[in-house]
């Protein structure tokens, strides 16, 4: 049986590895650490860690005055408060002037569930990806999470990472490796290509399995690290596969949709259909009826997929 | 360094502060002036700093919160020594390092990129708080102006300092009373900003802002003062040294003409600033 785990744990456990090897990194949280998991590094390292109380932007600056002092902060709360609240400082206290600080945001999309549209973050990849000096990371499972971490850590300047609030399957070994900028390709293909990332990369997994049962071979991608986005490898199989699908759990606007369009559209122009929120917000419900709702399911992936492919001239 | 050589010095920031403007053809002079002699102390005789060594781990940082008197700064630290004061003729030029607002990134000895207001407090906040956690011993320095306390992030990062007891932060509020639009009384009225401050956890200062005795006095108390941050609110005038300027809205962000420029220039020749 797979095993399941929230991205937020997988970052949870991470942020308190770093903890022990570096003393440079510290965290604030704005008083959500038990469900960001911070509170796993606040137990540990209680004079590395700082509540900055329900105040988003002033954690935003006070993380830019930590790294400005030296130090690798990592800063949580739910992405609807920090790209959304915090936007501008983040922009202009932290990426303006390339500050180390590490904000790592969960509760990211629908699968906030309950807590309803006011707390689903669908645009934060959007804004974040607008900022320049800003890295925007997705990962899509526990395994990813922990690399992921480890390698926003190791990167000079700010790094957004964009985590779940729902157990996910792993879908990793040991043996995974991940580095910003490059796409991981997790199954090869000729007739489609299906990039996603967070957890649409488990349904563009199922996705594919669907499709080859009907003699349609779709490579997936991992695109994981939405900025920078890797387009070599992204034209590579674009080209070849003639049809490419894109698949988040994110506004069809601004995220990795639009990364890949805007890669496609000078690069490789293809046909390429876009699976994510469209334009609306969000409701409550569990996390699993508002995918089906909204049309993040394999099925919605794979349907996307014989649409692109038709679309093949 | 002397009270005197302090006003001398302050004298040639406003000097500055009206050539670079008035070569700009744009800016802000008003509350570039109110703020010179503040700029002037700190840069003196206050702060642990060495212009030759601006990224010292140990220095004493300055965080210039209203980023708009961003002529101010520049020419305190080309004073100093930073840099080469012929550079200030330079202001918001096309591939100038002196940017309308500070970038860290560019000029040597500015320690926070600003101009966005209410952000600075809490960046001066960290880095005080980094302090502690690094082991260093510096002391931590950041100028608002009075209509800036109107922005929310600064009420954050007021309740969060003084909850994490930084005592190696003081903020300076520029009170000049003037604001884009007017009276900062009539736009959006901060007062009583000694109350406020003083609710939120903060030592509070009154002093002129414009005497330097005053003022190192002032700092004197926040520097011995441990368990809190302290607040020191600057009573100053709007476009200070120069008649036309002085206590007039709309010398907040205007750049003088030729005939103005050289009026100023003669107010704050030689004279007592």
């Amino acid at each position: 049986m797979t095993e399941n785990i929230a991205t937020r744990d997988a970052y949870g456990q991470e942020l308190l590895a770093l903890g022990a090897e570096d003393p440079r990194v510290v965290a604030l949280d704005a008083d959500l650490s038990g469900s960001t998991k911070t509170s796993l590094f606040a137990r540990a390292y209680p004079e590395r860690f700082f509540n900055m109380g329900i105040a988003e932007q002033d954690m935003m600056g006070f993380a830019a005055g930590l790294a400005a002092g030296g130090l690798i902060p990592f800063a949580s709360t739910f992405a609807i408060f920090a790209a959304g609240r915090a936007l501008e400082p983040i922009r202009n206290s932290i990426a303006y002037p390339r500050l180390n600080v590490k904000i790592a945001a969960t509760h990211a999309g629908l699968t906030v569930g309950e807590d309803g549209a006011s707390h689903q973050a669908l645009e934060d990849v959007a804004w974040l990806r607008a900022v320049p000096h800003m890295t925007v990371l997705a990962p899509a499972d526990a395994v990813e999470t922990r690399l992921v971490v480890r390698a926003a850590a190791a990167r000079a300047g700010p790094v957004y990472i964009r985590l779940g609030r729902p157990a996910v399957p792993v879908l990793f070994g040991a043996d995974y490796r991940f580095e910003i900028g490059r796409m991981n390709v997790l199954r090869e293909g000729r007739d489609a290509v299906i990039v996603a990332n967070g957890l649409m990369v488990a349904a563009a997994l199922q996705a594919a399995e669907i499709l080859a049962a009907e003699g349609i071979e779709a490579a997936v991608l991992n695109g994981a690290s939405v900025k920078p986005l890797d387009t070599e490898t992204l034209l590579f199989w674009a080209a070849r596969a003639g049809a490419v699908v894109t698949a988040e759990e994110h506004s069809i606007i601004g995220g990795l949709g639009s990364a890949v369009a805007e890669a496609l559209g000078e690069g490789c122009p293809v046909p390429l259909e876009r699976v994510g929120v469209r334009d609306c917000f969000g409701e409550s419900g569990q996390p699993d009826a508002l995918l089906a709702k909204y049309g993040l399911t394999p099925a919605a992936v794979a349907a996307a997929a014989r649409a692109a492919v038709a679309r093949k001239k | 360094m002397t009270e005197a050589e302090i006003e001398a010095l302050a004298r040639a920031v406003r000097r500055d502060v009206i050539r670079m403007v008035a070569a700009a053809g744009s800016g802000h002079p008003g509350g570039s002036l109110s703020a010179a002699d503040i700029l002037a102390v700190l840069y003196s005789v206050v702060m642990r700093v060495d212009p030759a060594r601006p990224d010292d781990p140990d220095r004493d940082r300055f965080i210039l919160s209203k980023g708009h008197a961003a002529p101010a700064l520049y020419a305190v630290l080309a004073e100093r020594g930073y840099f080469a004061p012929s550079e200030l003729l330079e202001l918001r030029r096309v591939n100038s390092r002196l940017q309308g607002h500070p970038d860290m990134r560019k000029i040597p000895g500015v320690d926070a990129s600003t101009g966005s207001l209410g952000q600075g407090l809490a960046i001066a906040a960290g880095l005080a708080l980094a302090a502690r956690v690094t082991g260093r011993d510096y002391q931590v320095y950041t100028l608002l102006g009075d209509g800036e306390t109107a922005e929310g992030m600064v009420w954050e990062a007021a309740m969060a300092a003084a909850h994490y007891r930084l005592d190696n932060l003081t903020a300076i509020v520029d009170v000049n009373g003037l604001q884009i639009d007017g009276r900062t009384a009539d736009v959006m009225n901060p007062a009583p900003l000694d109350a406020k401050w003083e609710a939120f956890g903060w030592q509070v200062v009154e002093t002129d802002g414009h005497d330097p005795g005053a003022l190192l006095a002032a700092l004197a108390v926040a520097m011995r003062t441990r368990g809190g941050p302290t607040v020191i609110l600057a009573h100053t005038v709007k476009g200070k040294g120069v008649s036309f300027m002085e206590n007039r809205a709309e010398w907040h962000g205007k750049a003088p003409n030729a005939e103005q420029t050289a009026l100023a220039l003669a107010e704050l020749e030689g004279g007592a600033a």
